[in-house]
Parts: C-alpha cells; sequence; structure tokens
C-alpha cells in the first residue's frame, strides 16, 4: 500500500465472443450433459423400481429418445459453429483452431511453458484463445465429428428417417456396430476429461489474469489493458518486483 | 455320381422327383423359400417357374479353416427340401464333407465342373483362409487354401462366403491370429461375394441365398457389409420378444434373478443383439423352435465382425484396448479422471507458488483501486 505507483492498468472492454458464439457455447454445453448422462443410462441402465406394469413403463424409450432429440441438436448447433468459423469475427475464426503458420506453434510452446511447466518468463496473455487452447477445441471438434459420425451411424439402422440413413455408411467401414458402439463409449470419456479441464482453466485464466474470463462468455466481454491497444501487441508487461 | 449329374444337369423339379419328393412337398418348399426371402405372394410362382425349368446350380463348396458348423445348420434347415436335396440338388460338385467321391476322384469332379461350367457356377466358400508362413496351416491335396482359393474363384460366377469364419475371420482371426486367417472378401478382388455370416449362419438364410440366386439369376440385394439385406437388414435386438422390456426398462440383472424368470431383457448380461444383424428373431433355429435369447442366454453377437474380441460375452461394457482384458472404458475413464483431478490440484497449488508476483500484483490492484473509490 505503500507506493501509489503500482501498476494500474486502464481495462477497455473487447467484444470477444460474439451472441451466437454464446449461444453455441451454452447449448452445447446442456446438450452435452444431457447426452452424457443419458448415455451413460443407455449403456447401464440403472435399476429403477415402480409399481407399474411393464406395458405402462418405457424408461428406456424415453431415455434414448431425449438423447436422440439431443443428438440432432448437437449436431446442427455444431454445422453452425464450423459456419460461423468463417463469418464470425476474428476470435470465432477457423483459424484460432487449425494452425496455419509458425506463429501458431511458437505460440503454443510458449503457452506450454508459462501454463503448464510454470516456467519464469514473459506471461502469454492471449484475447481470445491462446494457440494452445485453440489446437486442443480443434481435437474436440475432431471428437464432436466422430461423434456425429458413430453415433447417427449407430442410429441409422434404427430409424425411418431419412438423416440418420446418411451415416448408414459408417458401420460398414467401422465392421459393425459393436465396435461402432465402443468408439462412440471411448470418445464420450474424452469430453468428461476435457470439461473438467476445461472448467479448471476458465477458473485459472481468471485467476492469473483478471481480465474477466469466466464472466466473458456471459456476455461477451473481456477487459484488456490499454498497453495492448498503444503498444499494439500482445503481451502486457507483467507486474514490476 | 458328380459326373453323371454334371453332365445331365436336370432341372430342380426333377431332382426332387427323383428323391421321392411329390409335388406338394415342391411347391411347400417353394412357398416357404419366398417367404424366407420376404417375397410377396405374386413371386411364388416365379419360384416354382424357376425351379421347374432351370437346370441346377453347379456349386463348388470348398471348406477351409472351419468347423464345418455352416454345413451342419444347413443340412438341419427346417424343410426336408433343403436338408436332402438342395444340398445336393445344387449339384453340389464338390464338397470335402458331403460328397461321396475322395482323393482323386473328388479333384477330377472339381476340375470338370471347373472347366465345364467355367463362369457359370457358384463357390461356396466355408472358413477362412490362413496366409501366415505361405498358407501351411490349411493344404488339401498338396495345395494350400489360397491355391485352392484362387483357382476355384478365377471361373466362377459369384463367391458366396458361407458363416462368420469366411465373412469375417471368426475365431480362428481372433487374437492373435496365429495363422494369419483371412476372410474371403481380402483375398478375391472383382468378384461378386456375397456374405452370409453367422456362427452358423440359419440353414433357412443359407437356403434362401442360392434359392434366391437360381430364382432371379442373379445375386441377392446386399447391404453396405455385402450381406443380403433380406436376411441381415435388421438387428435382433429390433424383431427380438423381449425388447417391450428394454423399451419399458427392465432387465435381468443375474442369470438366476427374479427377472430372469419374468423374461425380462438381457442386456445388462451383455445380450448382443443391439448391435447384430441377423434373422434369428424371426427364423429361429431348429425349425423355428427357438433362439438363444428364447432360451434365456444373451445373443453373443456371432454374426458381426471380430465379435470374439470386441468385448465380453456376459457384459455391456465397452473393452478398452492397450489396458489389457479385463479393462472396461469406464475403469479406465475414471482412472483418468482421478488422474485429471490430481492434477489439476497440482498444477493449482503450483499456480500459486510460481505465478505469486503475478497474483500479488493483481490483488494489489484491485485493492488499490478499491481504496481510491470514495462511496
Amino acid at each position: 500500500m505503500a507506493t501509489q505507483k503500482s501498476t494500474v492498468h486502464k481495462l477497455r472492454r473487447v467484444y470477444v465472443w460474439e451472441q451466437p458464439v454464446r449461444i453455441y457455447h451454452w447449448l452445447n454445453a446442456l446438450v452435452i450433459i444431457v447426452l452424457i448422462a443419458t448415455g451413460f443410462y443407455i449403456a447401464d441402465p440403472l435399476v429403477i423400481q415402480s409399481g407399474k406394469e411393464p406395458s405402462q413403463r418405457f424408461v428406456m424409450g424415453w431415455v434414448r429418445l431425449i438423447h436422440f432429440i439431443a443428438s440432432y441438436i448437437f449436431f446442427f448447433n455444431f454445422l453452425f459453429r464450423i459456419y460461423w468459423g468463417f463469418v464470425g469475427n476474428k476470435y470465432a475464426n477457423w483459424k484460432q483452431f487449425i494452425p496455419t503458420s509458425r506463429k501458431f506453434f511458437k505460440e503454443m510452446w510458449h503457452v506450454f511453458k508459462m501454463d503448464i511447466l510454470m516456467l519464469r518468463g514473459k506471461e502469454h496473455m492471449s484475447v481470445g484463445h491462446n494457440a494452445m487452447a485453440g489446437f486442443i477445441y480443434f481435437f474436440t471438434f475432431l471428437a464432436f465429428l466422430v461423434q456425429c459420425l458413430t453415433g447417427f451411424g449407430l442410429y441409422a439402422s434404427m430409424s425411418t428417417s431419412w438423416f440418420p440413413k446418411l451415416f448408414s455408411w459408417v458401420p460398414a467401414m467401422f465392421g459393425g456396430d459393436i465396435f461402432l458402439r465402443q468408439v462412440h463409449h471411448w470418445t464420450m470419456w474424452f469430453f468428461i476429461l476435457f470439461a473438467v479441464i476445461h472448467v479448471y482453466l476458465v477458473f485459472y485464466h481468471d485467476y492469473v489474469e483478471g481480465r474477466g474470463e469466466m464472466s466473458s462468455m456471459g456476455g461477451g466481454w473481456k477487459f484488456i489493458e490499454e498497453d495492448v491497444f498503444t503498444h499494439n501487441k500482445e503481451l502486457p508487461n507483467a507486474p514490476k518486483s | 455320381m458328380n459326373k453323371e449329374t454334371v453332365q445331365q444337369t436336370p432341372t430342380y423339379l426333377e431332382e426332387f422327383k427323383r428323391k421321392g419328393y411329390s409335388r406338394k412337398d415342391f411347391l411347400k418348399f417353394c412357398t416357404l423359400m419366398a417367404a424366407y426371402l420376404g417375397l410377396e405372394n405374386a413371386a411364388i410362382g416365379q419360384v416354382v417357374k424357376a425351379m421347374t425349368v432351370k437346370p441346377r446350380l453347379p456349386v463348388i463348396w470348398l471348406h477351409f479353416q472351419e468347423c464345418t458348423c455352416c454345413s451342419e445348420s444347413f443340412i438341419r434347415s427346417s424343410h426336408p427340401i433343403v436338408a436332402d436335396v438342395l444340398l445336393d440338388q445344387i449339384s453340389l460338385d464338390y464338397s470335402e464333407t458331403l460328397m461321396a467321391a475322395s482323393g482323386f476322384q473328388a479333384e477330377e469332379a472339381m476340375k470338370n465342373t471347373m472347366t465345364k461350367y467355367k463362369g457359370e457356377y457358384i463357390l461356396c466358400v466355408e472358413g477362412s483362409v490362413p496366409t501366415a508362413a505361405d498358407g501351411v496351416y490349411c493344404m488339401i491335396g498338396g495345395k494350400t487354401s489360397m491355391q485352392i482359393l484362387e483357382e476355384a474363384a478365377e471361373g466362377a460366377k459369384a463367391v458366396i462366403a458361407w458363416g462368420s469364419c469366411a465373412s469375417n475371420g471368426c475365431v480362428q482371426a481372433a487374437k492373435p491370429n496365429p495363422t494369419s486367417a483371412t476372410p474371403i472378401h481380402k483375398l478375391l478382388k472383382g468378384k461378386p461375394i456375397i456374405k452370409v455370416p453367422g456362427c452358423p449362419p440359419i440353414g433357412e438364410v443359407m437356403a434362401g441365398v442360392i434359392v434366391h440366386v437360381v430364382t432371379f439369376g442373379r445375386l441377392p440385394e446386399l447391404d453396405g457389409l455385402g450381406r443380403p439385406k433380406a436376411f441381415y437388414s435388421k438387428r435382433v435386438h429390433d424383431t427380438c420378444y423381449r425388447r417391450p422390456y428394454y423399451d419399458a426398462g427392465l432387465y435381468v440383472e443375474s442369470f438366476d434373478d427374479d427377472n430372469a424368470k419374468k423374461g425380462y431383457c438381457l442386456y445388462k448380461v451383455g445380450c448382443k443383439g443391439p448391435s447384430t444383424y441377423n434373422a434369428c428373431g424371426v427364423t429361429k433355429w431348429n425349425n423355428g423352435v427357438s433362439f438363444p435369447i428364447q432360451s434365456g442366454h444373451g445373443c453373443f453377437g456371432c454374426s458381426e465382425e471380430n465379435y470374439w474380441d470386441n468385448g465380453r460375452i456376459y457384459e455391456r461394457a465397452s473393452a478398452f484396448p492397450g489396458f489389457g482384458i479385463e479393462a472396461t472404458a469406464d475403469q479406465v475413464g475414471k482412472v483418468a479422471l482421478g488422474v485429471t483431478a490430481v492434477a489439476l490440484g497440482a498444477h493449482a497449488v503450483m499456480t500459486n507458488v510460481r505465478k505469486r508476483k503475478l497474483i500479488k500484483g493483481l490483488e494489489k490492484e484491485g485493492k488499490d483501486s478499491e481504496h481510491e473509490l470514495k462511496d
């Protein structure tokens, strides 16, 4: 409290996550939770007691229905996000996720040193996703794709609708439903692990950056230091001494 | 006998009569086959006509790495004509198990068919072909099964892969597959191949496939995996009479529990019906008496590719490769989740240690700003 000359940053409001991105994000989160919960039940149904006659019960039927509805939402939400990767702002652009330059890998290496190995040095702070995060999201998109292909592939033969039938080539390619089902189940675990790490890292970034990381997916704003604008650089000076 | 029949090529009807079947039996057989094939009523006439006028289809039936359960299933299919006549009457010019000839005569019969009916005969293959060690694991008459297969397939009109061995490799192709047992479709190129998987396939299904070829002169419609759609387009689950219990969420928890007595769904004790494409729920076995699920045992997916290695028979749990046969995806997942939690905890601690200055700076900045603000 002694020196009033502590680095007090002037922050500027930046619109990082546009509304469609935010809606996509939360819809995706909700639907994935529903899919995982119903998916676990479908894989290994709990014993649910009731006095009803079997003919009055439709537990698995409902759970599967919810799973299928959620999967449709998931799929089209995913498609929308890919579309938005081409028309959205620069933080939503596909180049945030797929490396197109050496700079991308250099940044990734830097993030790895600073945030994972916790080496000392210049802090790296991105406005949108950092390169490492973007690259991991690229893998989540691949996982989305795997889940859509295997899921609708499994659904194809039991549906009369044209849409799942578009995926009937998938079981043929994987050599049958048994294997397909397993891939679908394994990939679900990737989602669970991803979600845990993802939520942790949101807390982490909020904590060490103080730029409103957590609330950004709510209002879309992040609060970026004036220096970044004036010096036109990504790395604001870390607090001295 | 083989030589003789090859030369005479009687029609199916003639052959039936010679075997002592009445016309009534013959019509019954045709109707039955039409029904199994899923044909409409009007098509029965077509089947009858084809069987009456068409000469017998020359067939070479090869046996490689297999247990002969396909042949056994075939000769036990429900209608006696299937068992007694169809097998003979498809003019089985060569079949190790069922032909009378042996040795030189047998080889001769096969050669005759191959030359006389070049481009006409149907090649049925039962069993997989070992490719390791130049194929020495399965040799007949001094030739490896690969050589025999190539020779026989050369002039074949079409190839039928009977059973899971020929279609998918089955048990001998299961890990570690010491003989490199290989299904037929991976070895033959440029020939139409019908896969009729199952261990064994249902006899009526096998007969149906042949009757289809005879009646219409072409292969039945096949699905993406090369199986006849008429028999393999539905999952056992979709035609299972216990399906309502599945939808209701009522399951057998163990084989001797009350739910098992009530005939609930066998899903949780490992039934692979939901992933298995076959006609068991409709056609059933042993003259339509029963099928595994009806007898209280889950389907174990014998007509699906790689079913020996794809998880356990009595569990739905999905096995996870690389973690031993006992590890399921959920166990691996839970451990990974635990490890992740520990790692994140460690990371959180390290963040507070290594980035202390940074965090203190932020805190100070925030506190200073707080002090500056007067209500």
